[in-house]
């Protein structure tokens, strides 16, 4: 992309990139920001003017919906996943800190 | 007045450990009294014992035997393992660890991998955010023709229908909105069977053995209604043979019901020569797409397609929701299951529920729009997880691998009990079959429809990727499922026996 909305089209790379990292899904949070990055990598060779246009209104209406998504995900948050953090299965704390796996699920 | 009694309560409470500490003192306290009292009179050099020094703190041993251990061996005990148990030095010196001996960290999380995406899937963010507003402020009657509240969620719930109609090629006017696919399939098997009954000409269907649970069971019905059925075989790749469907339609043939994607072993079914063959004989052909719309191409007319169903929850919509495809040109008539306000066009009485149609409708568009980078996506996931588990010996994978779903990986571990490996991989949500069947232990009959074993059957499991599957899980699972297998195949003595090459049907089992 190129011209005088160069700025804007990097302003709003890191606006969406900031707000998908807000997801407290795991799954959304990833999945934001892989769609993101490739999304720009796959119209980073656009010189219609026109077509940078509108998809620069696209990319603003995502964000709107991020934003609102993403307040929404940190209301109703549940564990983490066992893929998230580290992938030992040691011990980081210092602390004795040792649990029980427990049951899984929304009680 | 309400706050008294809390106050009371609390202020006794406050009170009952200490009287409940002083009353073990209280035999003692007398003699304090009296050597206080001594100090001025006599002088006493033995000082008093605290309780304190009697008793032992855990805490306090734990954090002294590792500071012995780090004495002993100067490193940390949380770096060092112990070489009997693989834990570490550290949980070894915890209380708790004997008795937890699998014991896991809490900060790593705990919630388990999603991979059974042809159970459902997730509600899609950008869904939901299309959801909301009527579930806010929009809450007309769509079928309210006479103000404003009825007219704004009716254009909203027209437009989610072409978004619907476009994802499959059709017209708008061909979509019914119904509960779901099981509902649609329902309506599309037992409504046209008992149309063609009415007029007493045709009285035949057509199936095929691996067919979801609602169409078998909507045919067993029409069965008892003296419908006659035919369930078609399938190869052991799991894809009916054109030739048999030919020779099995006859003149009194009124439909043939076959499924796009199979829900357990992704095979793609040959739908355009089947679409073709009913076409040119005459006889309505009704698909199941729930598992195939929004994730392979898929055009009515092309593939001559007169009924299909649609599922909601299936392409990361809500849950709730779904629509059958009912051609109009040839038209195709069915007898409604639900009679009363006469909606959609007669066929589904009952208003629509305009969220969910909304979130539907949204889900069909961003599904057409993101359809191609989804597939490269599930792709490159699906192959890494199905070489490397199909690295591990004695794995194959269940159903046709060149017409097959990407997203639905079914593979079989031999030597080991499907249900006991979903229980030793608790930490990722798999599944053995469809999850309608998955309370009951017996062994999947797509699968023995294929001509498996019933053990084969028995020790498969279905990995479902989506759109929101990362490469990171599919790593932790690959390592998983690699560890636990051979963990479960080396307490099975049938596996010991396979390794000293025994081949097992040559072994007679004595009957207890």
């Amino acid at each position: 992309m190129s011209g005088s909305s160069a700025v804007e089209v990097r302003s709003l790379y890191r606006s969406l990139l900031r707000s998908g990292k807000q997801f407290a899904n795991y799954n959304f949070r990833e999945y934001a920001v892989r769609r993101t990055k490739d999304a720009f990598r796959e119209h980073s060779t656009e010189t219609d003017g026109r077509r940078i246009q509108e998809l620069m209104q696209k990319g603003l209406k995502e964000l709107q919906v991020l934003k609102r998504q993403t307040v929404i995900s940190q209301f109703f948050q549940l564990d983490r996943l066992v893929v998230e953090g580290g992938k030992t299965g040691r011990q980081t704390g210092g602390s004795g800190d040792i649990a029980r796996v427990k049951d899984q699920g929304w009680d | 007045m309400s706050n008294f009694v809390p106050a009371t309560a609390r202020q006794v409470l406050r009170q009952c450990p200490r009287r409940l500490q002083s009353t073990s003192v209280f035999s003692r306290q007398a003699p304090r009294v009296a050597t206080s009292s001594g100090v001025s009179g006599r002088r006493s050099y033995v000082s008093e014992t605290g309780s304190k020094n009697a008793t032992v703190n855990v805490e306090q041993t734990i954090k002294a035997d590792q500071k012995a251990f780090l004495a002993e061996t100067g490193i940390q005990p949380k770096d060092a393992t112990m070489p009997s148990t693989g834990m570490s030095a550290d949980a070894m010196m915890s209380p708790a660890a004997g008795i937890l001996k699998q014991a896991s960290i809490m900060d790593e999380g705990t919630r388990p991998i999603y991979l059974d995406a042809q159970a459902t899937t997730p509600t899609d963010p950008r869904v939901l955010d299309a959801m909301l507003p009527f579930f806010t402020g929009l809450y007309g009657n769509p079928h309210s023709r006479t103000h404003a509240y009825g007219w704004e969620t009716d254009k909203a719930v027209e437009q989610a229908r072409a978004h619907i109609a476009s994802l499959i090629g059709a017209d708008p006017k061909e979509i019914i909105f119904t509960s779901g696919a099981t509902e649609s399939n329902n309506m599309s098997v037992k409504g046209v069977a008992r149309f063609f009954k009415r007029s007493g000409k045709k009285n035949h269907i057509i199936t095929c053995q691996t067919e979801h649970k609602c169409v078998l069971d909507s045919c067993r019905h029409l069965q008892d209604e003296g419908v006659e059925v035919t369930y078609l075989p399938v190869g052991s790749d799991g894809r009916i043979s054109m030739e048999e469907l030919e020779a099995a339609i006859r003149p009194e043939t009124m439909l043939v019901s076959i499924m796009t994607v199979n829900n357990e072993i992704g095979v793609v079914q040959p739908v355009e020569e089947i679409g073709r063959l009913c076409r040119s004989k005459k006889v309505f052909f009704h698909t199941d797409g729930a598992q195939a719309v929004g994730k392979i191409p898929i055009d009515v007319n092309k593939m001559h397609v007169d009924l299909m169903s649609i599922s909601g929850h299936k392409i990361y919509g809500p849950k709730g929701i779904g629509a059958c495809y009912v051609r109009r040109r040839p038209r195709v008539r069915i007898d409604a299951l639900i009679s009363g306000g006469g909606q959609e066009r007669g066929l589904r009485s009952g208003t629509i529920a305009p969220p969910l149609v909304v979130g539907f409708g949204e889900a069909a568009r961003i599904a057409k729009e993101e359809m191609e980078y989804d597939t490269k996506r599930i792709d490159y996931l699906s192959n890494r997880l199905k070489n490397g588990l199909l690295a591990m010996e004695h794995t194959s994978l269940n159903g046709s691998p060149e017409h097959h779903y990407p997203g639905c990986v079914n593979i079989s571990f031999a030597y080991v009990e499907g249900e006991s490996l979903l229980m030793a991989l608790k930490d990722i949500a798999l599944s053995s079959g469809s999850a309608c069947t998955s309370a009951s232990l017996e062994p999947s009959y797509v699968l023995r429809a294929l001509g498996n074993s019933d053990e084969s059957a028995h020790s498969s499991i279905r990995f479902g990727i989506g759109r929101f599957t990362t490469e990171a899980e599919i790593d932790y699972v690959l390592k998983a499922v690699k560890e636990r297998v051979t963990f479960l195949r080396e307490l099975s003595p049938l596996w010991e026996l396979v390794q000293e090459g025994v081949d097992l049907n040559t072994i007679e089992w004595s009957q207890h």
